[in-house]
């Protein structure tokens, strides 16, 4: 079982670096649009920061707090797309045919649409939320500790797999209708862009559905709670994990939507 | 004439076929729009005081904005056009009795305004029913209304006639994707596509107003709710008008030394 | 090897209709028809037998090989190759046959050949030894030599084929579909593709099973030919059964359409 594991982390790594490569040939374009990637997080900042040159919070949530918060979602954001991109953008898969040359391969299919895209130019947008991060780190007035670290840790984590359980999702549907898709956007790039500010700003019934519905809430606003000194309660250290279990019934779909495909043809 | 009524045609009736898609659509924005009015509010309940217009202005503005966003839209990139004039086939339009100005201009018009007019009816419909702090107000005045209209289309037509030279400029290099990115996303920045021009900073709205960018779904946007009126009224409208002409001029020219270029070496 | 006996398969498919008044009123309800892609089909096909599967444009042929590459799974009836049902376990089934598309290519576009060949060699998890043979015979028979080192989109359409056909057997399969595999080719490259595949079957014993409109391609390789239209298989025969003392391959095909009234 271990041998097979490992197996299949070689082969991922293989397409990764064959994907690589690929853009490399193209080290200019590959170049601009790591930077174009760059600006257009860096205006989404602006807008931010113009913001707060007009108002000192939002709901009591000072400029550096709501930075912290918006790296963060870019951060994962930006890891989800990275590795996720095969899913993201798996209704073209469908519209050519291309998902049939997977099914003619004898590996797992998630592997494989998974290596089928690796974007590195995401790193573009990546560095926008690093330096975001490091200013918010510096000017959110948290004291930091190991706890408070191992908090942030968890929400990455908790949160990138919220977004690939996303594009999961995504990516099943295609095999259903190819149109009408653009609604799972709301969530994706929704939660890009109004994720930015901790989702408490939006009121009770927002943050029942982030929690309840798709788990935002528990690698988002509880955890930077904590992390703030607002709360003080030790499980909301722990709680973004739970939102590792958000992928499990995306991929049941996946597997249901395989089947389907394999019934019905394209 | 008829032909480019034709061209309209073509692609506006592509666009309906999409039913589910407009459903789609129109669910999508609804949610967008929804978010971002709560994004404003909460901004406004922070700090009324500081906030730059009113609030019924910031929710008509943002409910016009989701309902006509095709209009207005950086992010339509017609990649059968680019792709024509990077591989040389728009050669074969010149072979037809038609200016390739006013044929992309038709056809970018009308790809703009069946993807619109699908939606904007049941946004606004909707949005007028919202409780209070959603709700989108109904115009001022008759005479705001009218100049709404008006405005909303020479934003269009300004909008239409920036993105010409886009693909107009097409013809002379192939910009790259990164490029185009960055472009397109200035551009939705800098006209008040992101957050709303009043609440840039004032020396930079100041540089900003003067800009094609706000001449587009800045000015109608505001005019609805009476946020731009009286003499900052009569400047936008005029810098409008302004930017119309100027685009349109050099675009066509622009167009016009293409067209030559392509027909002496063949695409 | 392969074993297909009354296998049906129909799809849903919405209506799209043309003019504004059906624009608007598809905006309110769809229409769907069925489209029965194979009714009853049934033949058998022996180890290392070379067959050509021809007939019109939606006849069913890429349904039926679908079907017995495992991507599809019929309605109804019974589907067996080499001993396994091909939708039943995909992957243990892919893993021993080769598929060539003619038009849509399984290379990465902007690497080296050889680097896509690494990379199917993991995904067969092919050995080492058998990997250098096969990939040492395929370049000698194929003359990849100079290619394998240029990155797919450099490529003829002549080479590029080469070096896809290459590539759909570094993993030994006993059993090879090739779609359209000549299309779009010089007929020097033509002529290369089919010496190939003849010596491919005579070595390896591959089955080897041929979807094509290029009746010379049918001609050269296939004894065996099987019709299908409408869905249904209305010729198992070889080229001797429909050939007429004179008459050119294309000919004789076109008449046999006509006789089937597809």
């Amino acid at each position: 079982m271990k041998g097979m594991h490992a197996k299949r982390l070689r082969l991922y790594l293989h397409y990764v670096s064959i994907n690589v490569r690929s853009s490399m040939q193209y080290k200019t374009s590959f170049l601009l649009t790591t930077l174009g990637q760059f600006l257009v997080s860096f205006q989404v900042f602006l807008g931010i920061y113009f913001m707060f040159r007009r108002f000192e919070s939002v709901k009591g949530f000072t400029y550096g707090e709501v930075l912290l918060c918006f790296s963060t979602m870019l951060l994962e954001f930006s890891l989800a797309e990275m590795f996720g991109r095969g899913f993201d953008a798996f209704s073209g898969m469908v519209r050519t045919g291309s998902f049939d040359q997977i099914l003619i391969r004898p590996r797992n299919e998630i592997l494989q649409v998974l290596g089928s895209k690796f974007e590195l130019t995401r790193i573009g947008r990546m560095l926008q939320a690093v330096i975001m991060f490091i200013y918010g780190v510096t000017h959110c007035g948290v004291h930091w500790n190991f706890c408070k670290m191992i908090t942030i840790l968890f929400m990455f984590i908790g949160g990138t797999a919220i977004f690939c359980g996303l594009f999961v999702i995504y990516a099943s549907l295609c095999f259903f209708t190819l149109e009408g898709l653009e609604v799972m956007n709301i969530f994706t790039d929704g939660a890009r862009e109004y994720g930015k500010y901790p989702i408490g700003i939006y009121g009770k019934k927002m943050l029942i559905f982030a929690t309840v519905v798709i788990p935002y809430a528990l690698v988002q606003y509880y955890p930077l709670l904590y992390v703030w000194g607002r709360r003080t309660e030790t499980y909301l250290i722990f709680l973004p994990l739970l939102a590792l279990l958000f992928p499990i019934p995306c991929l049941m779909l996946w597997r249901f939507g395989v089947r389907r495909y394999q019934s019905s043809g394209s | 004439m008829k032909k480019y009524l034709s061209f309209f045609r073509l692609r506006f009736l592509t666009g309906l076929q999409y039913r589910t898609a407009a459903l789609a659509g129109i669910a999508t924005q609804f949610a967008w729009g929804f978010l971002e009015i709560m994004v404003m509010k909460a901004f406004y309940e922070t700090d009324p005081g500081v906030y730059p217009m009113t609030f019924r202005a910031t929710v008509s503005y943002i409910w016009l904005q989701q309902a006509f966003l095709a209009f207005f839209a950086v992010w339509m990139v017609d990649s059968e056009l680019f792709e024509m004039i990077s591989n040389g086939n728009i050669a074969y339009e010149l072979c037809r009795p038609i200016r390739i100005y006013s044929m992309m201009t038709a056809r970018n018009l009308a790809n703009r305004t069946s993807r619109a007019v699908l939606r904007c009816l049941p946004i606004l419909l909707v949005a007028a029913f919202l409780p209070k702090p959603f709700r989108m107000e109904p115009p001022v005045g008759i005479a705001e209304f009218l100049l709404f209209v008006v405005t909303m289309l020479l934003g269009l037509s300004v909008t239409v006639a920036f993105f010409m030279l886009v693909y107009v400029l097409a013809f002379y290099t192939i910009s790259p994707q990164g490029l185009r990115i960055v472009f397109c996303s200035l551009v939705e920045f800098l006209s008040g596509g992101v957050i709303p021009l009043p609440f840039f900073p004032e020396p930079v709205l100041r540089v900003l107003e003067l800009l094609p960018f706000a001449s587009m779904q800045n000015v109608p946007l505001r005019i609805y709710s009476g946020d731009i009126a009286g003499e900052e009224m009569v400047r936008a409208v005029g810098l409008q008008v302004f930017w119309l002409v100027a685009l349109v001029v050099v675009g066509s020219m622009l167009c016009r030394m293409a067209e030559r270029k392509v027909a002496l070496q063949g695409g | 090897m392969i074993t297909m006996k009354d296998v049906c398969k129909s799809y849903r498919v919405a209506k799209r209709n043309a003019g504004f008044g059906e624009a608007c009123k598809s905006l309110f309800r769809r229409e769907y028809e069925t489209i029965h892609a194979l009714r009853n089909v049934s033949f058998t096909i022996s180890d290392g037998e070379m067959v050509g599967y021809i007939g019109p444009n939606g006849a069913g042929k890429s349904s039926t090989i679908k079907i017995l590459s495992g991507i599809l799974t019929p309605d109804s009836g019974e589907v067996l190759v080499d001993g396994r049902v091909p939708y039943q376990n995909r992957i243990r089934h892919v893993a021993q046959i080769g598929v060539v598309f003619g038009q849509r290519s399984q290379l990465w576009w902007d690497v080296p050949v050889i680097d896509s060949y690494e990379l199917l060699k993991d995904i067969y998890s092919i050995p080492k030894k058998q990997y250098d043979n096969n990939l040492e015979e395929l370049t000698i028979l194929l003359n990849l030599s100079e290619l394998i080192r240029t990155p797919a989109r450099q490529l003829s359409l002549g080479q590029r084929m080469r070096c896809e056909i290459a590539a759909s057997l570094l993993h030994s399969p006993k059993l090879l579909f090739l779609d359209e595999p000549t299309i779009g080719l010089d007929a020097v490259s033509k002529l290369a593709v089919r010496d190939f595949i003849k010596k491919q079957n005579e070595l390896h014993g591959t089955t080897v099973i041929l979807t094509t409109h290029d009746m010379q391609d049918i001609e050269a390789l296939s004894k065996r030919i099987i019709l299908i239209g409408n869905g249904e298989v209305l010729m198992d025969g070889t080229l001797e059964d429909i050939k007429r003392g004179g008459q050119s391959i294309d000919e004789t095909v076109v008449e046999l359409y006509r006789s089937y009234e597809i």
